[in-house]
């Protein structure tokens, strides 16, 4: 299958980006640098092409349809204008997708999901609506930017009025140069930020505007980094459908008081004991650890392995995301990662990796 | 892509420059714009006998690691210890500033399996 573009690939290419295939999509891992484009979003501001994300929109009462069902998180008690995240699961309790459901009105929703998961996951949802023809798959004429940057804030302030109301994981509807487009302060970085809704249309033109306002634009190369320093998962590699929430961290996400798709398999698990966790880890070196490499405890043991790895430009270290045995390691201790006879040592954190960032500012 | 015309390279994208029996070692322009930012270096030990085309160190940028592989064989007699706490050297000077390691070598006939400027201009040509 030939790799989807967004409708800014042409502009990706004239800014000379490197493009990588991305779940089935061409996208900018980096424009001219990845450590210059984190920095921008860690001290700055900057902009990222997020087209190809998921949008879907289901009309109704969420239990009435079978919403409340399909995700996770809860729903009865989200505030309209209020988004939540959370994941699909499968009966096996494995993760389908992790998402963002935003209440646009009491009985209208909206939910974000990931570029490449984007059939499957409305495969999912069709077969689980009690009511199908509520759904509308709205990616294809949906666009999406994600502004972000501790300078974010201001420089958004003169081109969406109002802005500074909107508080964490709130949204609204904005003017944006006389279009009408949906704003929320989410984001991937860890940094103060909104993510910005828009017709498919429009996007290139208000693209171009941020980059003339001076928005760097930058790469999923510098978003990873981003995300990996905050300790959050990346579907595929900490999520994936034989994967359990539970094991990655995902149980603050999950509302237990309400029925859903999964539960019994997580309580199962529950009760049998979760058998892995999910650490941050800092290396003692600038030697970063890769996906796939084995994690050891002080005695040299194998206790699990890596599932994102890179290079932390704030710590000048490398850094990363395992899975290991419960109960073999925890914050403060000592590990080593590697394959073969090399091992770095490194030393499990707390999470986020990255401390200081002015997500909540 | 910058070529130097006095230097010897090879299909790996590393260079070298040799001067009185002596083989200083990098990567070229090609290598470090492909890897991206780079942040690591392992260099090898003073002293180390290395085989031509085998492994001389190796350096990971955020994406990736990758091996650099000598271009002669011979003796390694000093390494650009500088690139352990500013890897970007690589980045910002291949040429120059960012050296890997000078290799002390036996003879310079092993030059006849590498390329020269002109050469490895067409090469690059070729991969695009």
């Amino acid at each position: 299958m030939p790799l989807k573009q967004t409708p800014i690939y042409d502009d990706h290419l004239r800014l000379q980006a490197k493009m990588v295939p991305f779940g089935g999509w061409d996208m900018p891992v980096q424009y001219e640098s990845i450590i210059a484009e984190y920095g921008a979003v860690r001290q700055d501001v900057a902009v990222f092409d997020i087209c190809h994300m998921g949008e879907f929109i289901l009309e109704g009462d969420a239990g009435a349809i079978g919403l409340d069902r399909i995700v996770t998180q809860s729903l009865s008690d989200l505030p309209v204008q209020s988004c939540r995240y959370g994941a699909m699961l499968n009966e096996k309790g494995g993760v389908i997708d992790d998402l963002i459901v935003f209440r646009l009105r009491p009985e209208r929703w909206m939910l974000v999901v990931n570029g490449a998961t984007i059939e499957k996951d409305k495969d999912h949802i069709l077969k689980h609506l009690k009511t199908p023809g509520c759904f509308e798959d709205i990616s294809d004429r949906t666009g999406k930017l994600d502004v972000q940057g501790p300078r974010s804030r201001e420089f958004l302030k003169p081109l969406l009025a109002g802005i500074e109301k909107l508080s964490y994981y709130t949204f609204d509807e904005f003017s944006l140069l006389g279009e009408r487009v949906t704003v929320s302060r989410t984001g991937y970085t860890g940094e103060l930020g909104y993510e910005i809704y828009c017709p498919s249309d429009k996007v290139v033109g208000f693209w171009k505007k941020l980059l003339d306002l001076g928005a760097q634009p930058a790469g999923l190369g510098a978003r990873d980094v981003l995300r990996i320093e905050m300790g959050y998962s990346l579907y595929g590699h900490e999520l994936d459908d034989g994967r359990s929430p539970l094991e990655a961290g995902l149980n603050p996400f999950i509302c237990w008081e309400k029925d859903f798709i999964g539960k019994s398999a997580l309580l199962k698990e529950k009760e049998a004991g979760v058998k892995l966790k999910i650490i941050c880890f800092v290396s003692d070196s600038r030697r970063s650890p890769r996906e796939g490499q084995d994690l050891f405890d002080a005695n040299g043991l194998c206790i699990g392995k890596v599932s994102s790895g890179t290079f932390s430009p704030a710590l000048s270290r490398g850094i990363g995301l395992a899975f290991v045995k419960r109960g073999s390691v925890g914050a403060g201790d000592r590990v080593s990662f590697g394959q073969d006879q090399i091992r770095t040592p490194a030393q499990v954190v707390s999470r986020p990796i990255y401390k200081s960032g002015s997500l909540k500012s | 892509m910058e070529v130097i015309d006095h230097l010897f390279y090879t299909k790996e994208h590393e260079w070298v420059s040799i001067d009185d029996g002596v083989a200083t070692v990098g990567i070229t322009e090609y290598a470090q714009d492909a890897m991206g930012d780079i942040t690591f270096i392992e260099l090898p030990n003073v002293d180390m006998e290395v085989e031509q085309f085998e492994q001389l160190a190796s350096v990971e940028s955020v994406k990736a690691a990758n091996d650099v592989y000598s271009p002669l064989s011979g003796k390694v007699i000093e390494v650009n210890s500088e690139l352990v706490d500013c890897p970007e050297l690589l980045n910002k000077s291949c040429y120059e500033l960012g050296w890997i390691a000078k290799v002390k070598i036996a003879s310079e006939e092993e030059t006849s399996k590498l390329m020269g400027a002109e050469e490895y201009r067409t090469y690059l040509e070729s991969l695009e």
